[in-house]
């Protein structure tokens, strides 16, 4: 489905989540942020575009794997992104929402 | 000779050396197996001990009993695997050149990858049931326990038989009820996962079972630290839970020589093609069973429909041929609900578990996702169908490695 976020319109899927990277910027990201009630500054961003590289190679996200990345450690990424980190960092980097293990 | 090496004599390595010796000439090829034991372990088995219903001797059995005769078994600690030089390295130093290999070596459980669960508190009133020496000092701690808070908990996924840490609650609920104990024994599931599963049909279901026994759910838990000396566990958003005994699923990694080999992932799990199982490593290794990065449950059925599937595609990697056979991460789990019950669950990559029939669509005998005796009796039989089917390698009937659709009540298929 179609949506407006910083004035474009964006093609997400029923949970939010941006189903072409390629629509993504720092002002769909800001917006989309806002939502999830966190507000984006300097630290956030190299968290952001780790994700999307990690992505984009296609490796499966997990909280340890972030972790260990030397981007940022597991208790840094929960204090960026309180309540489930990877769901919403995901979201906010315009990648696809992290497939839980079963 | 060319030479086909097994690394890991657990359930996936043992049925792959019964299929490979079966189907692979044998004045052509010679199979190696390596295992450090002396033993098989039957791990369904460990979830019974602490509840005393099954000992030790029902756990155990030789691991050559079920070597086939034509494999040679070599009892050794694999120090590492060396893929330019198609080499193994044993711990004693001894060498094992390859054409083909097949890692099986499994997960353990890693509770030093989580702050204080290893101290001084280890199996003192920290335990885990994935291991035979934890399942049996459980038991000694949950024969005498008569009140206070039971914590069963999970550190982070993925984790083998991702249902047990359920099952072990619903037995814990059912044996402190048979005792009249369960007023005074409060019972906590903590788990990371949004749920009691992970998969929405199955979870709700599941979820209602907790429900009706009393048991209260704590989801979304990443566990950052045990502070034994308080009796807690704390997670990263500085939430606690108090427990008087915690009985915890912790980090499930690979084995150790997959990281010093150089090609593990975070948990030292090998990156394998999750259709095909061969591994990303190099086109002559392949991936069977736990062992596997593969998006798919970590249990004994999947090793069994993995086993199929990776005899063809090895037996076409050796003839030249492109591979073809394709895993579709079928599972098969029985979850024991307690009071003699279990209910059954059947899935894949891309199929959740739903209602409906199995194995034969419409007639069953079992029903999918409803709690019955029936299913508690197939949990049962499934310990004589490992030692004497599934390890062996032979076929099931009426199961197909490839799950079947019909017969079960899926809203929507998921693609
Ligand atoms: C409590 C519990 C309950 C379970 N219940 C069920 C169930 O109901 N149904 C189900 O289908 N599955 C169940 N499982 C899961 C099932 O047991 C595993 O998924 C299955 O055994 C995996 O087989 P595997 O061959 O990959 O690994 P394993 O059977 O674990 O074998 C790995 C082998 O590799 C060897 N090894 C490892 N490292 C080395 C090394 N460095 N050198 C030499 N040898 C090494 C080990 O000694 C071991 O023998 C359960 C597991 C547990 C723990």
């Amino acid at each position: 489905m179609e949506k407006q976020i910083a004035g474009k319109n964006i093609t997400v899927n029923e949970e939010g989540y941006l189903t072409n990277l390629n629509e993504w910027d720092k002002d769909v990201a800001t917006e989309i942020a806002q939502e999830e009630g966190i507000t984006l500054e300097e630290a956030h961003w190299p968290v952001l575009e780790y994700l999307q590289n990690q992505h984009k190679n296609e490796v499966a996200l997990t909280i340890r794997k972030v972790g260990k990345s030397g981007v940022i450690d597991i208790k840094g990424f929960y204090a960026l992104f309180p309540g489930g980190p990877l769901k919403k960092a995901s979201r906010i980097a315009g990648i696809p929402k992290p497939v839980s293990c079963i | 000779m060319r030479q086909v090496v097994i690394l890991g004599a657990g359930t996936a390595g043992t049925l792959m050396a019964n299929h490979l010796t079966k189907s692979l000439p044998q004045n052509e090829y010679a199979v190696t197996i390596v295992d450090q034991r002396k033993e098989h372990h039957y791990q369904p088995g460990y979830l019974f001990i602490p509840f005393g219903i099954y000992s030790k001797e029902d756990v155990l059995k030789p691991i050559e009993k079920f070597i086939p005769g034509k494999a040679q078994y070599v009892q050794e600690s694999i120090d590492r695997v060396k893929p330019d030089e198609d080499q193994v390295v044993l711990a004693n130093g001894e060498v094992l050149p390859y054409d083909l290999l097949i890692i099986a070596t499994g997960t353990d459980i890693a509770p030093q990858e989580i702050e204080g669960m290893d101290g001084p508190y280890w199996r003192k009133n920290i335990f885990d049931f994935y291991t035979l020496e934890g399942a049996l000092a459980l038991h000694e701690k949950i024969k005498d326990f008569k009140e206070g808070h039971l914590v069963v908990h999970i550190a982070e996924m993925p984790i083998k038989c991702p249902v047990a840490p359920l099952e072990f609650a619903f037995l814990a609920d059912a044996y402190f009820r048979e005792k009249g104990l369960r007023e005074n024994i409060e019972i906590t599931y903590v788990t990371p996962m949004d749920g009691a599963f992970t998969k929405p049909v199955a979870t709700a279901k599941l979820q209602h079972l907790l429900d009706e026994k009393g048991i209260e759910v704590v989801p979304n838990f990443s566990i950052m630290e045990v502070n034994g000396e308080a009796q807690k566990i704390i997670d990263y958003e500085g939430r606690e839970v108090s427990y008087d005994v915690l009985v915890t699923v912790p980090t499930n990694m690979g084995a150790g020589y997959v990281e010093r080999s150089g090609f593990g992932d975070e948990l030292n799990f090998v990156p394998t093609d999750k259709a095909t199982l061969q591994s990303k490593v190099k086109p002559n290794i392949f991936v069977i069973g736990d062992a596997t990065d593969v998006p798919a449950s970590k249990a004994g059925s999947v090793a069994h429909f993995e086993g199929e599937i990776l005899l063809e595609n090895v037996q076409r990697f050796l003839d030249n041929k492109p591979l073809k056979a394709e895993f579709d991460g079928h599972a098969n789990c029985f979850v024991e609900t307690g009071h003699g019950k279990a209910l059954l669950i059947d899935f894949n990559y891309t199929h959740e578990p739903v209602p409906g029939t199995f194995p034969i669509p419409g007639l069953g005998p079992l029903r999918l996702l409803e709690e019955s005796r029936m299913n508690h009796l197939g949990k049962l039989a499934f310990k004589w169908i490992y030692w004497n089917m599934l390890i062996t390698g032979k076929h099931i009937p009426f199961v197909s490695s490839k799950m079947n659709t019909a017969g079960k009540e899926y809203a929507e298929v998921t693609a």
